[in-house]
C-alpha cells in the first residue's frame, strides 16, 4: 500500500500543547514540510519565542534554541554569522515580536540578516491569559482592555508586515492566513519563498500569520476563524508587502 | 611572539581576544571601553572574524548567546550601564550553559553615574546581576599586560566550564598605557562543542534552552549548576600578594584599588610599617580561605576600595571577626591617591586598632 499522507520528518511525534482551534499546529506541519520540500533539515536552527511557542523545540526535530523575550532575531544573527550556511529560522508571536522585541526585528531587517522569521499575529497574549497585545485590534476586549482596545489610552496595532516593507534590507515579507484550504495552500507557498531567499542569501524575510486563539477570544474553532476573515483581514490585508525595489538595496 | 608593545588597556583586551581564537564581536559603544568596538571592527576583517555593532546591549548580548549556542569563541564588552542592560543574555546564558567572555569596563554610578572609573560593580558581577541562582567567573586585572593575558585564559575558563567569564576592569584599565608582551596562548585540551546547534546533521536534535517548566528538574539542574560552581571554586582561586608575609596591616584590594594600595605600602615600609597587600584576581571564585590564612597572620586588615563597600562584604566573610578590618574609599569616579591610603594606614596604626 502507498502512504499518501504522514507526518512530515521535521516534526517529532510529540502531542503538542496547543489549544483546540489555535492554528500554531498548521502553522507548525506548514514550516515543516517546508523544511522537508526543500531538504534542509539537518542544516536547520529553529529559535523559539516566550509566548505559546515556547515549547516548539520539542515539535520540530531539528536544532533548536529557545531566546528570551523578544529576542528571537537577536540570537538568530548570533547563529547564522557564525554559521552562514545553516539556514535559521524564528518563530515568533506578536507580544514577542512586535511589543518586546520591536527593536531585534527592525534591526534584523534592516540589516538584511539572512534569516526567516515566522511571525504569529494572533492580535493577543495567548500564553499569558489573553492580555492587549500590541497587534489587539481597535474595540477588541482583551483581560487588560476589558472595554475594548482604545486608541485614546493605548494607541493604535501594529501593521508589522507594512512597517517591515519600508526597509531595504527586508528581500520577502508575506502576510498570509490558514483560514482555508486555500489560504493553507497560499501560506505554505509563501512560507517556501520565505525559506529560498534565505537560502539564495537575498536577505531577510518574514511571513506573518493571521492566527487564531479561540481560548482568549472567547470563541469557538469555527468562530475564531471567521473573525481572522472577517475583522482581522480586513485591518492586516493578506498578500505580499515587499516593495522595497531591487535598485535601492 | 614575545615583542614588547605599547598597548591601551582597552586595545590589549581586543587583542587578547583574538590571540585567544576569539572571531565573534558583538557590542554597543559605551564610554569608556569604545577602543574596544573600534579596535575589533578593524581587526575582525583582517582575521576573518565577525564584527557586529548591536542596536543595543540587549542585543548585543543576545547576539552573544547566538554565537555561544552555535559554538563560536565570543566576546562583548561594554561598561556599566550597558552591562545591566545584558543582565538578560547573561542570566540566560548562565542557565543555558553557554561560553562566552563578558568585559565590563567600569565606571562610576548609579544610574549613568559618570565616566571615570570606579569599583562600584562588585556586586552585580560576583553576586548574581541578573535573575536566578548563577555564578559567572569573574577575572580582576590589575595592568594592562593582565587585562590581555586573563583575557586570553578567559576563554579556555568558559569553554572548560560552559560557562559566561566576566573581565571586571574600570575606565582606568582601559585607557591607560603600558608595555605589553604579546604571548602565543599554551594550548589545552578543550572538550568538544558536541552540544552546538549547528544543524542536526548525523547526529539527533540539540536543543539549547534555559526553560525547564517541572519545578524537579529545574531543581536537579541548578544541583548540576552548583556542583559545577563548586568544582570552579576548588580549581579556579587566585590572588596575589606584595609584601603579606610579615605586614601588620594588610590591606585588601584589587584591579585599581591594588595598585594604588601598593604605591602606599611603598610608603608605609619607608615610614618602618609593616604593611602588605592581599590581591584577589578571581573575584569569583573568591580567595576566602587564603585570605584567611593571611588575615590571621596580620595585626588588622584593611580594604581599600572606590566603591562604598562591595568587596569588604567577602573580606568580612572571609575572616569573620578573626581581626579588625577597616575601609578606605573614594568613589562616583574618583581614585583614592596613595597619600591618602596612607594616612588610612598610619590613622589605624595610631589608634592601635
Amino acid at each position: 500500500m502507498r502512504q499518501v499522507f504522514g507526518r512530515p520528518k521535521s516534526l517529532t511525534d510529540a502531542p503538542t500543547h496547543y489549544c483546540p482551534g489555535c492554528s500554531h499546529g498548521i502553522i507548525h506541519r506548514l514550516i515543516a514540510e517546508v523544511i522537508d520540500e526543500l531538504d534542509v533539515r539537518e542544516n536547520t536552527v529553529g529559535i523559539a519565542p516566550v509566548g505559546c511557542g515556547v515549547l516548539a523545540y520539542d515539535y520540530f526535530d531539528c536544532d533548536f534554541v529557545e531566546a528570551s523575550h523578544g529576542r528571537a532575531p537577536a540570537v538568530a544573527t548570533g547563529i547564522k554569522r557564525t554559521v552562514p550556511d545553516s539556514v535559521v529560522f524564528c518563530y515568533q508571536g506578536d507580544g514577542d515580536l512586535a511589543s518586546i522585541g520591536a527593536a531585534e526585528i527592525i534591526h534584523a531587517a534592516t540589516r538584511g540578516e539572512k534569516i526567516t522569521v515566522v511571525f504569529v499575529n494572533n492580535a493577543t497574549y495567548g500564553m499569558t491569559g489573553g492580555q492587549m497585545a500590541p497587534t489587539t485590534l481597535l474595540g477588541q476586549k482583551t483581560t487588560t482592555s476589558p472595554r475594548g482596545r482604545d486608541a485614546g489610552s493605548a494607541g493604535y496595532p501594529i501593521r508589522v508586515a507594512e512597517l517591515l516593507s519600508s526597509l531595504s534590507g527586508v528581500a520577502y515579507i508575506s502576510r498570509v492566513s490558514v483560514t482555508s484550504p486555500a489560504n493553507v495552500i497560499k501560506a505554505k507557498r509563501a512560507l517556501k519563498e520565505a525559506f529560498k531567499v534565505q537560502i539564495n542569501k537575498k536577505g531577510f524575510s518574514l511571513v506573518e500569520f493571521l492566527s487564531t486563539c479561540p481560548i482568549n477570544w472567547g470563541m469557538s474553532p469555527l468562530e475564531a476563524m471567521k473573525w481572522v476573515d472577517e475583522k482581522m483581514s480586513v485591518y492586516y490585508p493578506l498578500g505580499d508587502y515587499t516593495q522595497v525595489p531591487e535598485v535601492s538595496r | 611572539m614575545s615583542e614588547k608593545v605599547l598597548m591601551k588597556g582597552n586595545e590589549a583586551i581586543a587583542e587578547g581576544a583574538i590571540l585567544a581564537g576569539c572571531r565573534h564581536f558583538f557590542g554597543y559603544p559605551i564610554t569608556p571601553q569604545n577602543e574596544i568596538p573600534e579596535y575589533m571592527s578593524r581587526r575582525m576583517p583582517e582575521v576573518g572574524g565577525v564584527f557586529l555593532q548591536a542596536e543595543s546591549e540587549v542585543a548585543g548580548g543576545n547576539m552573544v548567546y547566538g554565537a555561544a549556542c552555535a559554538g563560536a569563541r565570543v566576546m562583548t564588552t561594554s561598561s556599566s550601564p550597558g552591562i545591566s542592560l545584558m543582565q538578560e543574555a547573561i542570566s540566560y546564558m548562565a542557565g543555558a550553559e553557554l561560553p562566552c567572555v563578558l568585559v565590563n569596563i567600569v565606571r562610576g554610578g548609579p544610574g549613568l553615574g559618570g565616566i571615570q572609573g570606579a569599583q562600584s560593580d562588585y556586586f552585580q558581577a560576583t553576586k548574581g546581576g541578573g535573575h536566578g541562582d548563577y555564578r559567572l567567573i569573574v577575572l580582576a586585572p590589575s595592568s594592562v599586560q593582565e587585562l590581555m593575558d586573563l583575557t586570553i585564559e578567559a576563554f579556555d575558563l568558559a569553554d572548560i566550564y560552559r560557562n559566561p567569564v566576566m573581565i571586571l576592569g574600570d575606565a582606568i584599565l582601559g585607557q591607560m598605557m603600558e608595555p605589553v608582551v604579546l604571548r602565543e596562548r599554551s594550548k589545552i585540551n578543550l572538550p568538544p562543542k558536541t552540544w552546538a546547534t549547528i544543524g542536526a546533521k548525523g547526529r539527533p536534535k540539540n536543543i539549547i534552552s534555559s526553560l525547564r517548566l517541572d519545578p524537579g528538574e529545574l531543581e536537579k539542574h541548578n544541583l548540576a549548576l552548583q556542583e559545577k560552581y563548586k568544582r570552579i571554586t576548588d580549581e579556579q582561586v587566585r590572588y596575589t600578594t606584595y609584601m603579606a608575609s610579615d605586614a601588620e596591616t594588610l590591606l585588601v584590594a584589587y584591579g585599581t584599588s591594588a595598585r594604588v594600595a601598593q604605591a602606599a605600602i611603598d610608603m608605609a615600609r619607608e615610614r618602618g610599617l609593616k604593611a602588605g597587600l592581599f590581591r584577589p584576581v578571581s573575584l569569583w571564585p573568591f580567595p576566602y580561605d587564603d585570605l584567611k590564612t593571611i588575615a590571621l597572620g596580620s595585626r588588622r586588615v584593611l580594604t581599600v576600595e572606590m566603591s562604598h563597600g562591595q568587596m569588604i562584604e567577602d573580606v568580612r566573610l572571609a575572616i569573620l571577626g578573626g581581626r579588625p578590618i577597616h575601609f578606605y574609599c573614594r568613589t562616583g569616579g574618583m581614585t583614592p591617591t596613595p597619600r591618602e591610603v596612607l594616612n588610612e594606614i598610619e590613622r589605624i596604626v595610631e589608634e592601635g586598632i
